[in-house]
């Protein structure tokens, strides 16, 4: 078994818009992913907006530098996270494909092995 | 591979060259056999790809000396999985705990059918792991051409016209990512095998056309590709003998190499399948292929590559250019559009509707094609529009559209064909 990353990407105006019904459907889709993958989700969650975020950077005088937003300014910012465990990476492209996020144009998943400490 | 291992003692030139060419035979048909016998002892694609190169290399050695095995890949095999085992006990624990290719060791039982492979064959599990969608296209061409065919990475960089060191760089990426992505070593289940298994096709059939007209280059054909295609695909074939696609494709490229020996003049021009001597065509090749697509037709809906092969035997079955059955051809290319819409089998067809018709009727109905952004640096479509324009006796359209395609065309050997019938057509102009 490994452990994998599930990284949620998509369009945060669009997640921003979405109507009280649409947000239903994302949020049963959730629920019916995190159903049937059972006790293969280790952790997961949503993330709050990326506005919300505190980057930090190695500064000058041995303090670090605190900024305001995400480490990279991308337009689909990363919106929430799964950690799975899988056999191998067809289980875990398997699952992922559940989420909903896979089947709306503006969003996607990433699935990242998480390196095995050994 | 390299075939001027060391030999000791005192050979006959004549024995030497007999090894050589059982070698040569027993990697083209049995490296993959090899490789993936090795594999189960190392669990490594790497390590097992050293163990079979030397077990090769000590057959050019040895076979001189103590005669050549009645079982060569047998003797080979041996050798590189007892080579692998010696290795492994010496590796140290630290290069021990590096992560293992993801096998089943558990044969899945008969009440599993949803998981059951169609063939139990480790071939198939390799060639499946070398065109897992989650590997970018040019890594899973690369990875089935190193490790299924043999091929050196030194030759597979020349297929592509890529730096050696670049493809090393891409075979070891992708090999590294096999690993620790846990990329299973493994035959996809019933249900993803039809998406897995039309996936390797694809990367069997770009090795072809790669290899049937190289890209760029001084030489017309790759023959290492045409043949490393042909045995991938008589593989395929042997272990999925039902899958309409696969059928058709192994009867497609029977069908066109066929020709081989007679798309090249003496003197190294291309030769047009129009003026190819037909009598020289390989029959052995024809007849099975031809054999090959009637039962690939069988399938309802035809399979895209089986109707291809079907055109390849319009082709195949003409006595001469003359008596090929255009209307026959156009009528495959409209029921192809429908299987695989495609600007290239558009601009096919409507050659074939040229060839029936006649020029003024071909250019009618490329003129379409004009504005198609995929045609647009495609060679082919100036080449078609200027021998219509030539056979119209419309010289100055025809050597601009000549001028265009030599613009398109990397390949010497077509430029070289390009360039001739631009002269040809310039004569005319003053």
């Amino acid at each position: 078994m490994a452990k994998y990353l599930i990284l949620i990407y998509g369009d945060e105006q669009q997640w921003d818009e979405m109507s009280a019904q649409e947000q239903r459907r994302i949020d049963d889709g959730h629920a019916a992913f995190v159903a049937k993958a059972g006790a293969g989700v280790i952790d997961g969650g949503a993330l709050q907006p990326s506005t919300t975020a505190t980057s930090l950077r190695a500064g000058s005088a041995g303090s670090p530098t605190v900024t305001d937003g995400p480490f990279l300014e991308t337009k689909e910012a990363l919106g929430g996270f799964y950690l799975l465990e899988a056999a191998d990476l067809d289980e875990a492209i398997s699952l992922a494909a559940q989420l909903p996020e896979v089947a709306a144009a503006h969003s996607g998943v990433e699935v990242r092995p998480v390196r095995d400490p050994g | 591979m390299d075939v001027s291992g060391n030999v000791s003692g005192n050979v006959s030139a004549e024995v030497l060259g007999e090894v050589r060419e059982a070698v040569a035979q027993a990697h083209r048909r049995e490296w993959a056999t090899v490789l993936t016998a090795t594999v189960r002892v190392t669990r490594d694609l790497d390590l097992a790809e050293e163990c079979t190169q030397d077990a090769y290399a000590k057959a050019l050695r040895t076979w001189p000396r103590d005669g050549i095995p009645t079982r060569p890949g047998a003797w080979l095999t041996t050798v590189a999985r007892n080579r692998a085992r010696d290795l492994l006990r010496r590796e140290s624990a630290f290069q021990r705990a590096l992560p293992l290719l993801v096998m089943d060791d558990v044969i899945p039982g008969p009440d599993d059918v949803h998981h059951r492979p169609i063939m139990d064959d480790d071939r198939l599990r390799l060639i499946f792991t070398c065109c897992h969608p989650a590997l970018s296209p040019d890594a899973q061409v690369a990875l089935t051409l190193r490790l299924l065919c043999g091929l050196s990475t030194a030759e597979v960089a020349r297929a592509f016209l890529v730096q050696e060191s670049t493809m090393a760089a891409r075979i070891t990426r992708a090999k590294k990512k096999i690993t620790a992505a846990r990329i299973p070593y493994r035959v996809p289940s019933a249900a993803d095998l039809p998406e897995r298994v039309s996936a390797v096709l694809e990367v069997v059939h770009l090795v072809f056309t790669t290899g049937h007209t190289a890209p760029i280059g001084e030489h017309l054909i790759r023959r290492d590709l045409l043949d490393g295609a042909v045995d991938l695909a008589r593989l395929l074939h042997l272990l999925l003998p039902t899958d309409g696609e696969v059928t058709g494709l192994l009867a497609l490229m029977l069908l066109i190499d066929a020709r081989r020996e007679t798309r090249l003049s003496a003197t190294g021009k291309l030769v047009l399948l129009s003026e190819q001597d037909r009598g020289r065509w390989d029959r052995a090749k024809i007849d099975e292929g031809t054999a090959l697509l009637t039962a690939a037709l069988r399938d309802r809906p035809a399979s895209r590559f089986g109707l291809q092969a079907a055109i390849a035997a319009v082709h195949a079955e003409a006595p001469t250019w003359a008596d090929t059955d255009w209307a026959e051809l156009v009528g495959l290319y409209d029921v192809l559009l429908t299987r695989w819409p495609s600007p290239v089998v558009e601009l096919n067809r409507a050659v074939a509707v040229g060839l029936r018709d006649g020029p003024q009727a071909g250019l009618l109905a490329l003129s379409p094609l004009l504005d198609e952004p995929a045609l647009a640096t495609y060679g082919y479509l100036s080449a078609a529009r200027a021998d219509f324009l030539r056979l119209l006796h419309r010289w100055a359209e025809a050597a601009a559209a000549y001028e265009e395609a030599l613009a398109l065309t990397d390949n010497d050997v077509e430029r070289a064909f390009l360039t001739d019938r631009l002269t040809e057509v310039r004569t005319h102009l003053d």
